[in-house]
Formats: C-alpha cells, structure tokens, sequence
C-alpha cells in the first residue's frame, strides 16, 4: 500500500522503561487514515505500553509524537482527547455502577444552560447513536454491568464514534466477545474505517489480525521487529515475525 | 397529555413497578416505622409525642449532616475516620472565636460575631480536609492512614486552642442553630411547608415533562400523582407536628418579661421548625443535587464504580479527591455550629464517637464500601435510625453497654440484609 501525504499519527523513536527495564526501546510506527494497522506481539512485548503512550495513560521517557504533521504533547488522557484520540482498552473502561448514557458521556456530559448534568438529552442522544451502531440494545436504564460483553462493547465504541473519534486505538476489542459478538465488532470497524478514521488495533488473534489489518506492526521484547503490509505476507510470516522475532524476506514495509 | 407506549412488552406491571419506588428506600422506611411504633408501645406512647420527635430531629442533625458528605468519601473508595475530631477542632475554633477573640474587638453580641465565627470554623473545616484530600489523592496515602492520624491530632489541637476548657457562654445569634433556642414558629413553618411542598410537586411533573418531551417511557399518571401526595402528605405531616409542641410556659413568660411586657392569661405558642432541622434540609437538598446533576456528582460516582475508567475518561481523580475531602470537612464545621450550639458550650469530648456513627449511618443507609453506591437520604435516614434506637432505648430504660451492644448489631444486620438484599437483585456485592 502506498501512501500519500502526512500520516495521522507517528511515533517517532520511543522509549519507555519501568525501573530499569525497557519496555518498549526505540520504536517508530505510524497510521494514515482510512487504515487500520495492527500491533501485535506476545504478552509483555511492549505493544500496550507504547499505545498508552499515545492515549495519555503513560508518559514516554523520549521520542516523539506528531499527530497530523504537527508535533503533539500528550500527557494525560485528557491531553489525548483534546486530539480526537478515543481509546477502546481491553478491560472494558466502563463505570459498572453508571447507566449507557453515563458511561458514554463520561468525563464530557451535556449541561442544562443552569449547569446541571442534562441525563434525558444524553439518554436521547445515546439512544439515537445506539440505534445505528447496535440496533438491538435496549438496556438503556440499567447500570452497564448488567450489560453483556458485546453490549458493554458497543457502548465503549459508540463513545468513540459520537465524540467524532479521528485516530482510534482498540486494545484487544473482541477478547471478551462470543462469535456473533465480534462479528459485530468487526463489521464496526470497516464501517469506522470507511469513515476515515484510522485504527491501531491490539490483537492476539491471527485471524482477526488478517481479515481486519491493513498493516501490521510486530513487536518483540519491546522492539519493532517490523511492519508489514498484511496482503503481502501470510499468517506464518507474521507468526515468525511474533515469536521468532524474523522479518519475513522480500517484503516492503 | 399523551400516554406514552409502554416500552418491553406488554407484559403487566406491578404497583411497585408502577410507581418506580426504590424498595431499599421503602424496607428503610418500614424498619424505622417499626422501630418508632415497638417503643411508642412500649413507653406507653411517650415516644411518638411531638416533644420527642422535636428532640429526635434536633439530635439527628450534627450526625446525619456529616452522614450526607460520608457518603461521597465512602462511595469513592475511601473512608474518613477524621470527622468527630475534626467537628471538635472547628468547635473550638468557633467557641474561641465568638467566646474571647470577638467580643474583645467588638463587644459582646456585636451583628459581627455569628458571622465572623462561622466563616472561621468553615475554613477550619474546609482548610483539613483539602490537607486530608490532599494527602490521599496526591501523596497516595491510604485515607484510613490520614483520617486515622487525623483523628488522634485534630481534637488534641482542639485541646491547645482552649486549654482543655470548655468554652462558654457562646453568642446569643450563635445559638439560633441549635435547635431549642431556634426555631422559626409555626405560622414561618406551615409557610415553609407549603413551599416545600409546592416544590416536591414542582420538581416530580418538571421531571415527568423532560421524559415526555424525550418519548422516554413515564410512570402512570395516577402513580404519579400518589407520589406526589405522599411527599406532600410527609412534609404538611412532619410540620403539624413540630408546629403542635408547645413553648413551655414558664419560657414564654421569660421572653415577655425581657420584653418588658406581660403575657396575656392563656397564651399558647409553638415552637415550630428548628433552624438545624432547616439547614439539614438544604443541605441534603444540595448534595442530592451535586451526586445527581452536577458533573462532580457524576465523577464521584463513576471513581466509585471504576477508578481507572474514570482516570482515562480524563477525570482528574486527584482533584477530585480533594474536592470530596473539602466537602467533608466543609460538612463537619457545619455539624459543629449546630452541636456546639445545641450543647450550648464548646467541650473536649464534642463529637467523641460521632465518626462511628456517620460511617454507621451512611452504611445503614446503603452505602456499599466496596464504592460506587450510596444515596444522601439513604445516609440521613441511617442517622435518623440510629438517633431513634439511641433515644428509644434511653426511654426504655436499657442500660447504657447494652444500648451500644445493640447499636452495633443493628450495624451488622443491616449490612447482611444489604448484601442479602443484593444478591437477590442480581446486583453485584
């Protein structure tokens, strides 16, 4: 794939080390929109800890971001969002104990001009965004544990979408999810990326990793091994690339 | 006006659905009324007189005060163990203050006194508990630590500030927040009444309306309406019978006298709403207010359920944590005006054990310490149970160990009736 102009997102040379141990060593990726790049690499490889970087979660010790051309600060999640960074985590961020409309909202709720939190307008607001990414969802009063994993998940999308999410980071979206369920996640994601949004997606699974990547970047003991161009290689190359650490040969990355 | 679909189904509702009642609330409401009805019985119906239930009210307020604000500290995953000591140095800042600072600047009951006294005593508060959320959100010291810390030092620098000595006579403005010595009558009280009612109303069909205009589904109009009544009926009801003791005659015929006049023969009064019962109403008017329509509200609750979902969605729990303590501390000075007012003198051992109380009282009421539940009249009512089996029991004649021992199971069986109630619910524990 070639690509033209300036990416959405680069990562230029970071670095990030926890008492003494380097997580995540001299990385460069980078994301243009429209695509979604996988990370991917064993547990512990660092792919985590660099996307938190770019969500705001961690602070990196050097290197450098430049969102559109333009070089970013990023220190807090707030920070993050400021640049239309809207991050899916693995564990599911949601306040169990909080409705859909609170969750979505959370951290942004629309206000009554006296200043108090409008709930009716952020539960109509939640039930028009909800009825196009996940027609199905009735569970509007209920505090979200009371959710299924692949509702809880569409909610935590749906955050993403309404706040008109321009770089979106997915940590292992459909770990939790049942077959039918990440069918459905999977489907959102073409749709997003149809949108022109671009998506770094955390995945352990290969297959997921094929079918919904259009680059993958491989990570190993807190390197890059290297990124590839997933209609180039094959699941192998890429499981290579995991655990060995080996670049497939005659490939352009 | 329209009636709105029903939404899953037309499957048919019970009257408890109906009405959309929290059946926490409702099985509090029961234990209390059993509870008020065993002794009304067993004191030959002394208890439910209005001078007990005046005296109820009264010795209520400092507890379920601070009761409103434990439960954003409980509900966020903390605990404040600091509250009775912290009441008790605001105490003697405030005792200091309207006893020999003041009156030497400006004379005894200059206007300035109340005023200068209570803004001292809330910065006293306020001033602690930024420190306690300060040492908590940002220096992440566990909060039982600080509050435990704070409990053996607050009331120890209390003791400095007075020399151990009880502070009095306080100010005559000073001791309207009382209870006894304020209240507002009763015509001011029926006038209130109507106007809390007027509101309660106001607010139940406001709320109704923003459902409506969204095509939420809404509770059935005469459901509505019942639930109106009641809140009219509690409020009209709680007045008539404060609004029904009497001023002792003997009181009446002293403040005549002071007056320079003479009491006419048969000349009745009442006394009427307590101005700390009033401020215990708005102040768990405003807290409803912040846990359910402020972003802050918002942001305690969802530290609660999920401290690192609300840290990515950009919530700054530092701040928000100091906020809360603030809050707290803010709480306490205000419980101290009304105990120390109510005792009439500051003293050492002003809210001793009154951290236990609050904390039992938010958790009677349903605050889970796990975080991320808890209603502010879940709290009151907590303290309202509380004062009730206290004074109840004192009625009785129950021996003062045993009073306790009975207090603490009551503690216990309420947290299991929770946990129990909980399980049944589905809800997590």
């Amino acid at each position: 794939m070639s690509h033209r102009g300036t990416p959405l997102v680069e990562m230029r040379d970071i670095s990030i080390a926890f008492g003494g141990i380097k997580a995540v060593d001299h990385v460069t990726i980078d994301l243009y929109p429209g695509e979604v790049v996988g990370l991917l690499g064993h547990n512990g490889a660092g792919k985590s800890t660099l996307i938190k970087c770019l969500s705001g979660a961690y602070q990196m010790d050097s290197g450098a971001i430049y969102i559109n051309g333009e070089k970013a600060e990023i220190r807090n999640p707030r920070d993050a969002r400021a640049y239309n960074i809207e991050t899916i985590y693995q564990t599911l961020a949601l306040a169990d104990n909080l409705d859909a409309a609170s969750n979505l909202f959370l951290g942004r709720e629309l206000v009554t001009p006296f200043g108090f939190v409008d709930d009716a307008q952020m539960e109509a607001e939640t039930r028009k965004i909800m009825g196009r990414l996940n027609p199905n969802f009735r569970k509007f009063k209920e505090p979200v544990k009371a959710l299924s994993g692949g509702q809880r998940q569409s909610v935590a999308i749906a955050r993403a979408v309404y706040f008109n999410a321009k770089i979106l980071i997915m940590d292992e979206p459909t770990a939790a999810l049942g077959p039918h369920e990440t069918q459905m996640v999977a489907e959102l994601i073409e749709e997003l990326k149809a949108q022109g949004l671009g998506i770094f997606l955390i995945e352990h699974d290969i297959h997921n990793v094929m079918r919904l990547c259009d680059r993958a970047s491989v990570m190993k003991n807190g390197q890059l091994v290297g990124t590839v161009n997933v209609k180039d290689v094959t699941d192998e190359d890429i499981l290579g690339m995991i655990i060995l650490g080996k670049k497939p040969e005659g490939v352009a990355c | 006006m329209n009636t709105p679909t029903p939404q899953d189904g037309g499957q048919k509702r019970t009257l408890l659905q109906s009405l959309e009642l929290d059946t926490r609330l409702l099985g509090m409401i029961g234990a209390f009324v059993v509870i008020c009805l065993v002794f009304n019985v067993i004191t030959d119906g002394r208890f439910l007189t209005p001078r007990n239930i005046f005296n109820l009210s009264i010795q209520t307020v400092s507890v379920a005060i601070m009761a409103t604000g434990m439960v954003f500290v409980i509900v966020t995953r903390h605990i404040d163990l600091s509250v009775g000591a912290v009441l008790a140095i605001c105490s003697s800042v405030m005792g200091v203050m309207q006893v020999q600072l003041l009156p030497q600047l400006f004379g005894i009951g200059h206007p300035l006194v109340m005023p200068l006294t209570v803004l001292a005593g809330l910065l006293t508060g306020a001033a602690i508990g930024a420190l306690n959320g300060w040492l908590v959100g940002y220096q992440r010291i566990p909060a039982f630590i600080v509050t435990l810390g704070g409990l053996l030092i607050w009331r120890n620098v209390g003791w400095y500030l007075t020399d151990g000595q009880t502070v009095g006579p306080l100010d005559q403005t000073f001791m309207l927040f009382g209870g006894v010595e304020g209240t507002v009558g009763s015509a001011l009280s029926w006038g209130l009444a109507i106007v809390f009612s007027v509101l309660a109303v106001f607010g139940l069909w406001r709320a109704r309306q923003a459902k409506i205009h969204h095509e939420f589904p809404v509770k059935p109009l005469w459901a509505e309406g019942a639930l109106m009544a009641t809140s009219v009926a509690a409020i009209l009801g709680f007045v008539a019978i404060l609004n029904s003791y009497a001023i002792p005659v003997g009181r009446l015929k002293r403040e005549f006298e002071s007056r320079g006049e003479v009491m006419p023969e048969g000349y009745v009064d009442y006394f009427g709403l307590p101005i700390s019962v009033l401020m215990l109403v708005v102040i768990v008017v405003v807290m409803t207010l912040v846990a359910r329509k402020t972003r802050l509200g918002r942001y305690i609750f969802a530290a609660g359920g999920n401290p690192d979902a609300a840290e990515l969605s950009g919530i700054n729990t530092r701040m928000l944590t100091v906020k809360i303590f603030t809050l707290m501390g803010v709480l306490c000075a205000i419980s101290a005006m009304v105990a120390q007012a109510r005792l009439a003198n500051h003293t050492n051992d002003i809210g001793s054990l009154d951290e236990l109380r609050v904390i039992a009282a938010a958790v009677i009421g349903g605050t889970a310490l796990a975080g991320g539940i808890g209603t502010i009249y879940g709290a009151v009512l907590g303290a309202v149970i509380m004062q009730s089996l206290q004074s109840g029991m004192a009625m009785v004649g129950v021996d003062a160990p045993f009073q306790n021992i009975v207090v603490g199971g009551v503690l216990v069986l309420a947290v299991w009736i929770d946990i129990q109630y909980r399980k049944r619910t589905g809800e997590k524990v």
